[in-house]
């Protein structure tokens, strides 16, 4: 009987990929365990193997195609006698169901992949945080790396160091190419040692240099996490204002999809509790690249917090070199006039998407990315609350401390008076993560989620 | 105890003074400091460095202008062998604005930029990385400076220490691990902590060289340090000196020591003290004469002195000072 060959899942957050090559033809004869096709992931080029024995009965998806969704049918394998036409149909409408049920991010955050860049307008929120000028389309990735190459050619000093990337090109392919460019000097492998080497970054920066020091995750930061507080923070203070530590911690931080309970977490409130620490949360590949660039060039310490899922999102970004974002301050994603939601990282997301649906039911919601969580920009958050006298906080992280919970704070204690109802705080739950797609998608703060949370202070 | 040296290395009367007026200026300084703790001028953890002078006054000996230093809380010798002003160091014990941090450091955390003294540092091991990042940094900029970094016996426990060794040989950093095993980590002897007591084998592992020092004999100490210095500065990468130290009082203030017998403390100080050793040498060497050691001695007490004035009447931080310093 034939069976069709699948566009295969090669990273916990792909969601479709290129296909950049096929190594066999029609009428080929295949093994289980040949590879009969090279495919790109947003992270690297992928051998892929057959799984069942036959003959290439015909190939679905031309080699070159991009954007080629998960679980897409994209050959068709036959056995001995059978022709094509012997195989089931491929059922476009089961393929289609069971692709949003792989990556059970994809329900949670209902942000549409972008298989190719497209016009603001086409997404559906319009970007009013950049400023006059040029723009390019660029994927978060690219963003992070831009920012990197762009700080590493005008400083001799800033250095990158971490697992895998150099010569492997990033875990996630945000260095790729810049081993290339500066060399191994500069972008220096190590060994998996995070408490070592971030303790020698620190070291690094007093010495005379700015290190960027890349975690694999945040998850694995707390390995680390002494020199991060208590070598680079606390030293300005501690040495009465002689020697700082000007270096950035980044990585990946958050959830990514179905990696269990001690690979999905949100550190933003902890790393944000710290005095003497900055603390970036970048939502767009604009913040990406202008939030990385100040952060480089800072004189202090800084954790900046990237998300996995929007690494291969796509957005505009400004052409203009010089394109910067000063720490402590907010940009209004969408202005509105009868809730405010506060949100960072990829929650903007959650709070762009439940805007729209929010605007569908007539309610108008301001949604503001904090983009630094130290400093926040509190000023910019208290005018839009003393003028929608609603809010809603939404955060991936745990209930308990969070970004919320402070903003809420700070709310009642400076605009109480504003109020019309208590600030209520979205964030993920007091869970550890399950793994199971169903259980994660429960666990995971969704934008249902905050359009409840917002009827409820609308008393609607 | 540690091997003592093949042969002593020619030392001049100017060098054996220089090295006798530095330990004595530690002990002296140090014996100060409990006593002003012991006035509640000084507060919280106070560590002292008693018995140990020989291993910071030989390792100095044996550094340049340009080579960095770095610690654990156990800290006032180093800052006063590699020169930084006793005034500014008691007055940071005594919580004053004329401290080298302004008082918002302490014991445990000082600093000097100017010196190359990179502290300081309140977490058992997790100076041993920094130190090797300054010495990444030395690498990276292309000069020939090395860093000392100093850990004790207890710290040699901590995992973060083999990293720092795994990658500072992988790199070839110019670092110098110093292991200040004087024997006990807190209450804890090395007996009780590791059956592999022999702490700079460890290094090996790494293919890292090493050896152990009489580090109560501060040429021994110099000779082992000049070898190590040479090592890193020759681009062959870190280097571990195990020194066999001691000390004399208490791991912190609080300390009663209850945990080893004053027969094996008086045995020491009797047979080993790293002072009266170069007292010792001038003196019996014919070098020196009494007048001229009392001489000396007259010195460092009114510098101590000096520093203990200072440090009283230094005024506290402004309260301004809570909030600065903590962004450049």
């Amino acid at each position: 009987m034939a069976t069709e060959v699948l566009m295969p899942a090669l990273s916990p957050t792909m969601e479709e990929g290129t296909l950049a090559k096929w190594l066999v033809k029609e009428g080929d004869t295949v093994k289980s365990g040949q590879i009969i096709a090279e495919i790109e992931t947003d992270k690297a080029t992928m051998e892929f193997e057959a799984v069942d024995e036959g003959t290439v009965g015909k190939i679905l998806v031309a080699e070159g195609t991009a954007g080629v969704k998960v679980n897409t049918p994209i050959a068709v394998l036959v056995e001995d006698g059978e022709t094509v036409s012997d195989a089931p149909k491929p059922a476009t409408v089961a393929v289609a169901a069971a692709a949003a049920e792989v990556p059970a991010t994809v329900a949670a955050a209902p942000v549409p992949a972008v298989p190719a860049p497209q016009p603001a307008e086409v997404r559906g929120w319009p970007h009013t945080d950049l400023p006059e000028g040029p723009t390019k389309t660029m994927t978060v990735r690219e963003a992070l790396r831009e920012a990197m190459a762009e700080e590493m050619r005008a400083d001799p000093t800033v250095f990158l160091m971490g697992e895998e990337v150099g010569e492997y090109q990033g875990a996630y392919k945000i260095s790729q190419g810049l081993l290339d460019e500066f060399g191994a000097r500069r972008v220096v492998d190590t060994p998996i040692t995070e408490m070592g080497f971030a303790g020698i970054g620190v070291g690094a920066s007093w010495g005379g240099l700015k290190p960027i020091v890349e975690f694999m995750t945040f998850n694995f930061s707390m390995q680390a996490i002494d020199h991060i507080i208590n070598s680079a923070a606390k030293t300005l203070y501690m040495s009465g204002g002689q020697m700082g530590s000007p270096m950035v911690f980044r990585g990946p931080n958050g959830a990514a999809a179905r990696v269990g309970a001690q690979h999905s977490q949100d550190f933003a409130a902890w790393y944000a509790a710290i005095p003497g620490l900055k603390v970036c949360m970048p939502y767009s590949a604009a913040d990406a690249k202008g939030l990385l660039k100040t952060a480089i060039r800072d004189p202090n310490p800084v954790v900046f917090l990237e998300n996995e899922i929007l690494y291969g999102r796509s957005f505009e970004v400004p052409v203009d070199g010089d394109f910067t974002i000063p720490f402590g301050k907010a940009s209004i994603l969408r202005p509105g006039t009868d809730v405010t939601l506060v949100s960072f990282g990829i929650g903007c997301a959650h709070a762009l998407a439940a805007a729209e649906e929010l605007a569908k039911e007539g309610i108008s919601a301001e949604v503001i990315n904090l983009r630094t969580l130290r400093p926040i920009d509190y000023d910019t958050v208290l005018a839009s609350v003393m003028k929608t006298n609603r809010c809603v906080t939404v955060e991936e992280g745990f209930p308990v401390g969070s970004i919320g919970d402070h903003l809420a704070s700070t709310i009642m204690q400076r605009a109480f008076d504003y109020l019309d109802a208590p600030v209520v705080t979205c964030t993920g739950k007091d869970v550890p993560m399950p793994y199971a797609a169903n259980l994660e998608k429960f666990a995971l703060i969704t934008p249902a989620e905050v359009v409840t949370a917002v009827k409820s202070v609308c008393y609607r | 105890m540690a091997k003592k040296p093949d042969a002593r290395p020619n030392v001049s009367k100017e060098d054996l003074l220089k090295y006798y007026r530095e330990m004595l200026l530690i002990r002296r300084f140090e014996e100060k400091a409990g006593q002003l703790y012991g006035m509640g001028l000084i507060g919280g953890f106070c560590h002292l460095y008693i018995g140990q002078e020989a291993v910071v006054v030989g390792l100095e000996a044996a550094s340049k202008d340009g080579d960095k230093r770095v610690t654990s809380y156990r800290d006032h010798g180093h800052m006063l062998a590699c020169g930084m002003d006793a005034k500014g160091v008691m007055a940071e014990l005594t919580g004053r604005i004329g401290g080298y941090s302004k008082g918002k450091g302490g014991s445990m955390h000082m600093f000097s930029k100017e010196k190359h003294f990179y502290g300081g540092h309140g977490i058992v091991g997790a100076q041993v990385p920094l130190g090797a990042g300054l010495a990444f940094a030395d690498k990276y900029l292309g000069n020939d400076n090395v860093t000392f970094t100093y850990f004790g016996d207890g710290a040699a426990n901590q995992g973060q220490v083999y990293e720092t060794y795994n990658m500072a040989e992988l790199w070839s950093l110019p670092v110098i691990f110093v292991i200040e095993n004087n024997q006990y980590a807190m209450g804890t002897s090395v007996n009780r902590s590791t059956k592999s007591t022999t702490l700079f084998g460890r290094g090996l592992a790494y293919g890292i060289p090493g050896e152990q020092v009489d580090g109560m004999d501060v040429l021994a100490v110099k000779a082992a340090g000049e070898k190590a210095v040479a090592h890193c500065r020759a681009g062959n990468g870190p280097y571990i000196l195990e020194m066999m130290t001691y000390r004399y009082r208490g791991h912190s203030m609080s300390d009663p020591a209850k945990y080893r017998t004053r027969e094996e403390v008086e045995k020491i100080k009797t047979e080993k003290d790293c002072i009266e050793h170069v007292r010792d040498l001038l003196t019996q060497g014919g070098l020196a004469s009494d007048e001229e050691l009392k001489a000396i001695d007259k010195e460092i007490k009114a510098i101590v002195n000096e520093s203990a004035e200072f440090a009283k009447d230094s005024p506290e931080p402004p309260t301004a000072e809570l909030w600065t310093d903590i962004y450049a």
